[in-house]
């Protein structure tokens, strides 16, 4: 074994097989926070539910997803559940394990960002005229979305690198590609900091694009508090 | 206009209200007073359904409130509510503020809501804030444009909640002004408030209510100036004073 090659860093760097897995990555991120952000949603509102036993429901989601490892919710996923005849292609499992357990994450979000929002807002709304739903789509999401931004941009930076938890049911991403190439080419180090640069990449362009989005809409309300505002 | 009928209203074991009963005839401006939980606020409340009732009953243009079947959000366009921390929706310009309710629920189109706004900021004295922020404008303005936003529905009563109450001394008459032009258009008004000054000069009835209970209602003249009660005399001794 050799001491660490520049030749092969920079090879893996620019390696197709290696990008092929930083899309993967990229686009597991996107739909499993798409699906978990409807999900949580659904959850949120489910948790502010005037039935006790929808509450219930929501809350032993967030209860379950919240307290057991992502590891063993893909496990069971993958390979438990084919056990009782359900059975999902690596992707889906995949997909189907990151969004649930987002999703659980999310809704607390959420949660947190619609009851941010004062109560005499609604109040007003509600004496305009406005049914709950107009109340909830024009003057509570508007404003629980403020508040909500900066802990889901943190949510999405920890998702960017959670996806690598799916390469233990072989879901080929960034981080199961970056171990095959080390299978066969036993350039541990060199590949390995491939894989840590494109995540360190990927974050950082994330937090750039975290940054614009919370600028975009600090504008204007300094009236409602948030807590993050720059 | 509104017909309050035995209401009684109960937090948990505690009545807020206790078989309250009066009245809003259409035209008439009446102010509702009466020491810090009271219920006052409570009962102003109950009107427009944003609190429900135990008992009794409330009609509004004909309408009950606390029927099931009367479809609210259609009965809360016909009265106006003002708030006592306005309530702006802080995330919209002035004018969308007053555009938003006229656009969702009475379904107008663009250009009549905008122009409906513009008429009634007009009317407030502040057409040339409509592209501000509410957060932007002091309190008496926003409570102005707070007034605007009611009445852009076309209501035909308005309640009003203490509306000067969160406003800095010197911002009170601009509000009140707004007011009194209104009641003297010939508005139905419901107005509970401290601004006994207001109330003198405004007012066709007062009502005075201490722990949940209307104690006087009586026309504003004889209110003031023929007293004997003495839960109204202890009340009015301890605001007019000062």
């Amino acid at each position: 074994m050799s001491i660490w090659s520049w030749s092969g860093f920079f090879d893996y760097l620019v390696n197709p097989f290696i990008l092929g897995g930083v899309f993967t990555t990229i686009w597991l991120t996107c739909v499993s926070l798409i699906a978990g952000l409807i999900l949580g949603f659904v959850i949120a509102l489910m948790r502010r539910s005037k039935f006790a036993p929808v509450r219930g429901v929501a809350w032993f989601y967030v209860w379950l997803f919240r307290g057991t490892p992502l590891l063993v919710q893909l496990i069971v996923i993958y390979t438990a559940l084919p056990q009782l005849g359900i059975r999902f292609s690596v992707i889906e499992a995949a997909l189907l394990g990151l969004a649930l357990n987002e999703a659980a994450y999310l809704a607390e979000i959420i949660r947190a960002g619609i009851e941010a929002v004062p109560e005499g807002q609604s109040r007003a709304a509600r004496a305009l005229g406005m049914t709950e739903r107009q109340i909830m789509r024009y003057i509570v999401m508007p404003q629980a979305f403020k508040v909500i931004i900066p802990p889901l941009g943190n949510s999405v930076n920890g998702l960017l690198k959670t996806t690598s938890v799916t390469s233990v049911i072989s879901m080929e991403e960034l981080l199961r590609r970056t171990q095959v190439l080390i299978q066969e080419k036993f350039m541990v180090l060199e590949l390995f900091a491939v894989a840590a640069i494109y995540y360190l990449v990927l974050t950082t362009l994330w937090d750039f694009v975290q940054r614009r989005i919370e600028r975009r809409f600090g504008q204007s309300t300094a009236q409602v508090a948030v807590p993050h505002k720059r | 206009m509104i017909e309050i009928n035995g209401v009684t209203k109960y937090y948990g074991n505690f009545a807020v209200l206790k078989n309250c009963s009066t009245s809003v005839a259409k035209g008439e401006v009446v102010v509702v007073c009466g020491p810090s939980g009271s219920g006052k606020s409570t009962l102003i409340k109950c009107v427009n359904a944003l609190e429900p009732i135990s008992e009794g009953s409330i009609k509004v243009d004909g309408i009950e409130v606390n029927d099931p079947k009367t479809n609210l959000p259609e009965l809360r366009t016909l009265v106006g509510m003002v708030f006592q921390n306005f309530e702006l929706f802080p995330h919209l310009r002035i004018v969308e503020n007053i555009m938003l309710a006229q656009r969702i629920v009475l379904g107008r189109n663009e250009s009549a809501a905008q122009k409906t706004a513009m008429a009634l900021l007009d009317r407030v004295g502040l057409a040339d804030h409509a592209h501000k922020f509410p957060s932007q404008l002091s309190g008496g303005q926003q409570q102005r444009v707070a007034i605007a936003r009611a009445l852009a529905m076309n209501p035909k009563a308005m309640l009003f909640d203490e509306p000067t109450s969160a406003l800095d001394p010197e911002m009170i008459s601009e509000v009140l002004d707004v007011m009194t032009s209104l009641a003297a258009e010939g508005m139905t008004m419901m107005i509970v408030t401290h601004e006994m000054g207001f109330a003198r000069k405004v007012a066709t009835r007062v009502v005075f209510i201490d722990q949940g209970e209307i104690v006087e209602d009586r026309p504003t003249e004889e209110f003031f100036n023929n007293r004997h009660n003495p839960r109204t005399e202890a009340f009015l001794g301890k605001i007019l004073h000062h």
